[in-house]
């Protein structure tokens, strides 16, 4: 089906939102009305946002579906997507109708200003990912906390009130530093057109200012250790689907800016950090790691992983290597899934028992074999098993992370290994041991309701595992054209802080692993 | 040297000066006083104030009385705020003083002659001008702070109001007079003329005068340290008193600040632009940390508006045409946001009578969507989160501010707003994650219609920003030609 004449990225985005306006006219009391409204709307959205992938031209570096409107003078509502974006689009598409059926039944109060939340929310999400202007960026980055802070305050856990604050107010605190970055550079380059300011030379010094500024909020967002003391509190305290589309999707956004932002406008910067944040991250895997071993909740518990899981996407994004971008998106993607799915299950059972405590489940393999195995997939794929999605960029990254500094990559390395003693942990307190807390005894199995949640997240997850290729496909031209603009920015200010970002252009399946670097 | 009378370009002034005076006839010596007089002559003030408006964009620009009085783009631009903002207030006063038995048809009079002054500000071109309009709307303001004279926080408020105000009055005038004695003219093209002169910047004289002028004005537009009356007037005063206090007399103080400033002392830029940083630095800062502790909305909302004008403030230290285009987008948005706000504060009462307390909104939410979905915008869009107006409002001074390698001030300002976030924060937290309150009493439709005008216009403000951002720019670039 051919969209070239369609405002195809403007209708993906606007549509939830329409469909929020639509549910702001119904009355409160159409309980199931609101529910159907919002998940055909999510739906619709998934089909109409796999029309851009059909369209998708791979072998393409360039922004496609661009649209361009007058807005604020200089400043244009521009739209677009490359292959580093389009994907997240997709993944926040696909996401949202699960979070919506995942609060079909537990969320039973103010359904119906909940569904415009997470409505709304799905539109700046996809906002941010399509937008191709600096202001529209941050507009669309920014109002996002809006809906999520309501959303973690109003149908959260116990301490929501403290949670949401945290999150907002981390985020935008990190956020405002960067928007005066986007000043100055509108007032260097005279635009805050992304295409342009991709191939505008910023001066040094000038980028060093401004990485640190976009560093601060997106290491935030990410998040980065030591600024990820907001995530476990903000999953804790989530409801659910608000904590899939924290792990899912918002926290992607972070490493999409640093693709988007920090890398190809400040490559010198980026070189000159690439220490810092290769420090970060490997502190990030094994210290938030040991945290996750000790924790008695089961959302906290998936909530430490995910900020190791992201030290392997920083690590990879700051190898500058093909490799390691690869590595990093497909590691971004995966955990959205599994993460997603990991926090579905632990929703599964907490809407039984009403209890997040570790040490309150035991042995209900018993009781629900069905989600013993489910659970058991992505326990595993969070491990990072062969053949689930969550190995092939957990590998990427570290396979261009020897490269790149073999001593980052050893020390990531054993992060894996504890990533197996948590989630293994985790995995055999809550299924396996006897059967003795006479509150699980009447636990009933997965519904089908459930299952058709869990069912294409892990049907996902293996087939990524075992073929890779549609994600690496997508992003393999634009990654291939980033990498080489950084080695040829990084070369020619003399930076030779990354020998292996040159020579890194390999193919898609990684060459075997280079000699360690003496 | 024959005096030019042109009346044309005071024609709004005249219309609304002689409106005011016939109103006063009619309320003083037309039917006898009793309810609904206020509500009849309010009525005819809100046409007076539309009237105006007309005149005001019909108007070209021209100069009148000499050169004492100046009709530009910047000036209608500012105006039609003004006599948007006190018609509004009008409009919001009208149900509350009635409800509260002390409806004086007086309270739209004072406002019309208060709005009078405030154009005359706007479009003041000399000292004694600028003098001259500052205390007509003083002075109409004095009298409706204290306008519930049985009503002993009203009474202070007003009694505060009138000796700080005199106190600013008195420094301001005695700038004025350093400078007439220094440079001998009283004109702001003269005074331009002597600041541009070489030796203006070590001519002590001069720049005494600038300062205590300056100081002055700092006590009207309420930045700090010249803020203290503020919290105070804004709990004191009846509530659509405070609304009218904190929206259209600020943008006139603010408009008179830039025409001296940036259009008079362009010349003496590096002088004062380092007194505009240190006073926006302060506003900002205080704004936002002193709102922390207020559980008074009416309290709260006084330290938000100082720190409004600090952001504002931003915008003229960049001393630049994007500066002051800034800061006009600035305060168009902020008279939206406050006038919608109080609003809300207006329709926060019960069958006992209105209450103030931030607690009183718990669970607005559940008891009242709209109202708190409206209130909670507004919050955001105040603490300057996208994709609502004072974000945009926001990013333009800083923008500005950037250009002007502000980069202190501008982080300064942007942390500040973090600062300023949580307590927005704390009203949405009170309205939409505690426990319900008794609901509220209905409100009048005007007061409705207002916050929904409000609500509106910051949700959708950045749909289409081209109209007022392009009205701004045309109205700075009048300040310069």
């Amino acid at each position: 089906m051919d969209i070239s004449a369609a405002p195809i990225l403007s209708i993906v985005t606007f549509l939830p939102l329409a469909g929020a306006l639509f549910i702001a006219l119904l009355s409160r009391e159409a309980v199931q009305n609101i529910r159907y409204t919002a998940l055909w709307t999510t739906l619709i959205t998934f089909a109409l946002s796999l029309l851009i992938w059909i369209n998708f031209d791979a072998s393409s570096a360039g922004f496609q579906f661009v649209e361009e409107r007058d807005w604020l003078g200089p400043i244009k509502y521009k739209m677009g997507v490359d292959g580093i974006s389009m994907l997240f689009v997709i993944l926040t598409t696909f996401l949202m109708p699960l979070c919506i059926l995942a609060s079909w039944e537990s969320v039973e109060k103010r359904v119906k200003e909940y569904m415009i939340a997470f409505l709304v929310l799905e539109t700046l999400v996809i906002g941010v990912f399509c937008a191709l202007d600096l202001v529209l960026f941050y507009v669309f980055f920014e109002g996002g906390l809006i809906p999520m802070f309501l959303i973690i305050g109003v149908w959260g856990g116990a301490r929501r009130v403290y949670a949401s604050f945290k999150f907002f107010l981390y985020t935008f605190l990190g956020s405002v530093l960067m928007l005066v970055a986007m000043m100055a550079m509108y007032w260097h380059a005279g635009t805050t057109d992304i295409p342009t300011l991709l191939t505008t030379t910023f001066p040094s010094d000038m980028q060093f200012w401004l990485w640190l500024a976009f560093f601060a909020s997106f290491a935030v967002k990410m998040p980065m250790w030591p600024v990820h003391t907001w995530l476990p509190d903000a999953h804790v305290e989530a409801p659910t689907a608000g904590s899939v589309i924290l792990a899912g999707i918002l926290l992607k956004l972070g490493g999409y800016g640093f693709l988007r932002f920090s890398l190809p406008m400040f490559p010198e910067a980026s070189a000159t950090f690439a220490p810092l944040v290769f420090g970060l991250s490997v502190i990030a895997i094994v210290a938030t790691s040991l945290i996750a071993i000790v924790q008695e909740d089961m959302k906290k518990l998936i909530a430490y992983s995910s900020v190791a899981h992201m030290g392997f996407v920083t690590m990879g994004i700051f190898t500058f290597s093909r490799q390691g971008i690869d590595g990093a998106i497909f590691q971004m993607l995966s955990h959205g899934l599994i993460s997603s799915a990991l926090f579905l299950c632990v929703g599964v059972v907490y809407d039984r028992l009403h209890t997040r405590e570790i040490k309150a489940y035991g042995g209900i393999v018993e009781r629900m074999p069905i989600y013993a195995a489910i659970f058991l997939v992505f326990t595993m794929g969070n491990v990072g098993l062969p053949g689930t999605s969550g190995f092939v960029g957990e590998f990427l990254t570290l396979l261009a992370a020897f490269k790149a500094n073999t001593l980052v990559a050893v020390i990531a390395t054993s992060g894996v290994i504890f990533s197996a003693a948590y989630a293994l942990y985790l995995y055999r307190q809550v299924v396996f041991g006897p059967l003795e807390k006479p509150s699980l005894k009447a636990l009933a199995d997965v519904t089908p309701r459930e299952i058709a949640i869990l069912a294409p997240l892990l049907l996902l997850t293996i087939f990524f595992g075992f073929y890779p290729a549609p994600i690496l496909d997508v992003t393999g031209a634009t990654v291939e054209a980033l990498a080489q603009q950084i080695a040829g920015a990084t070369d020619a200010a003399g930076a030779a802080a990354v020998d292996a970002a040159g020579e890194a252009a390999g193919g898609i399946v990684p060459a075997p692993a280079a000699e360690p670097t003496p | 040297m024959p005096v030019s009378v042109s009346f044309a370009a005071v024609l709004p002034e005249i219309v609304l000066a002689v409106g005011a005076m016939g109103l006063l006839m009619l309320g003083a010596f037309g039917r006898p006083e009793g309810s609904g007089s206020m509500q009849r002559i309010g009525g005819f003030a809100i046409l007076l104030l539309i009237l105006t408006g007309i005149a005001v964009v019909g108007g070209d620009t021209a100069q009148a009385f000499d050169g004492v009085f100046i009709t530009d783009a910047f000036a209608r631009f500012v105006k039609l705020l003004i006599l948007a903002g006190s018609g509004v207030a009008i409009l919001l006063s009208l149900d509350d003083f009635k409800r509260s038995g002390t409806d004086r048809f007086e309270v739209p009079i004072l406002v019309l002659l208060a709005t009078v002054g405030m154009m005359m500000m706007v479009s003041a071109n000399d000292l004694i001008a600028l003098y001259i309009g500052l205390e007509l709307q003083s002075l109409a303001l004095y009298v409706l702070a204290a306008i519930r004279r049985d009503d002993v926080r009203s009474s202070e408020a007003g009694m505060k109001y009138f000796v700080l105000g005199a106190l600013s009055s008195g420094m301001l005038l005695y700038g004025a007079s350093l400078l007439y004695g220094f440079t001998g003219t009283t004109s702001f093209a003269g005074l331009a003329e002597a600041a541009a002169a070489p030796g203006a910047a070590t001519n002590i004289g001069l720049i005494a005068g600038l300062v205590f002028l300056l100081v002055g004005l700092a006590f009207k537009v309420s930045a700090v340290p010249f803020h203290m009356w503020t919290p105070d007037v804004y709990e004191g005063a009846p509530t659509p008193v405070t609304a009218f206090f904190a929206a259209a007399p600020k943008l006139a103080a603010m408009a008179l600040l830039v025409r001296v400033l940036y259009d008079g002392f362009g010349g003496m830029f590096v002088q004062w632009q380092k007194i505009v940083v240190f006073l926006a630095i302060a506003s900002m800062l205080l704004g936002a940390f002193a709102a922390i502790g207020q559980t008074n909305i009416k309290r709260l909302m006084a330290y938000s508006s100082i720190g409004h004008v600090g952001f504002a403030l931003v915008g003229l230290a960049a001393g630049s045409e994007e500066g002051v285009q800034s800061l006009l987008v600035y305060l168009a948005i902020y008279l939206v946001m406050t006038l919608g706000s109080f609003a809300v504060i207006l329709a926060m009462r019960r069958d006992e009578g209105p209450v103030e307390d931030i607690y009183e909104l718990s669970g607005l939410a559940q008891t009242n969507l709209p109202m708190a979905f409206v209130l909670a915008m507004l919050l955001f869009s105040l603490a300057g989160v996208p994709p609502l107006a004072g974000f945009f409002a926001k990013f333009y001074v800083l923008a500005a501010a950037v250009k002007a390698e502000l980069y202190g001030l501008a982080i300064i300002g942007v942390l500040a707003s973090v600062v300023g976030a949580f307590y927005y924060l704390r009203i949405v937290k009170v309205m939409f994650f505690d426990e319900a309150r008794p609901a509220f009493a209905p409100a009048a439709p005007y007061v409705h219609y207002v916050m929904m005008a409000a609500g509106l216009f910051v949700l959708f403000y950045a749909v289409y920003p081209a109209p007022l951002v392009d009205a701004a720019a045309a109205a700075a670039q009048s300040l310069r030609p």
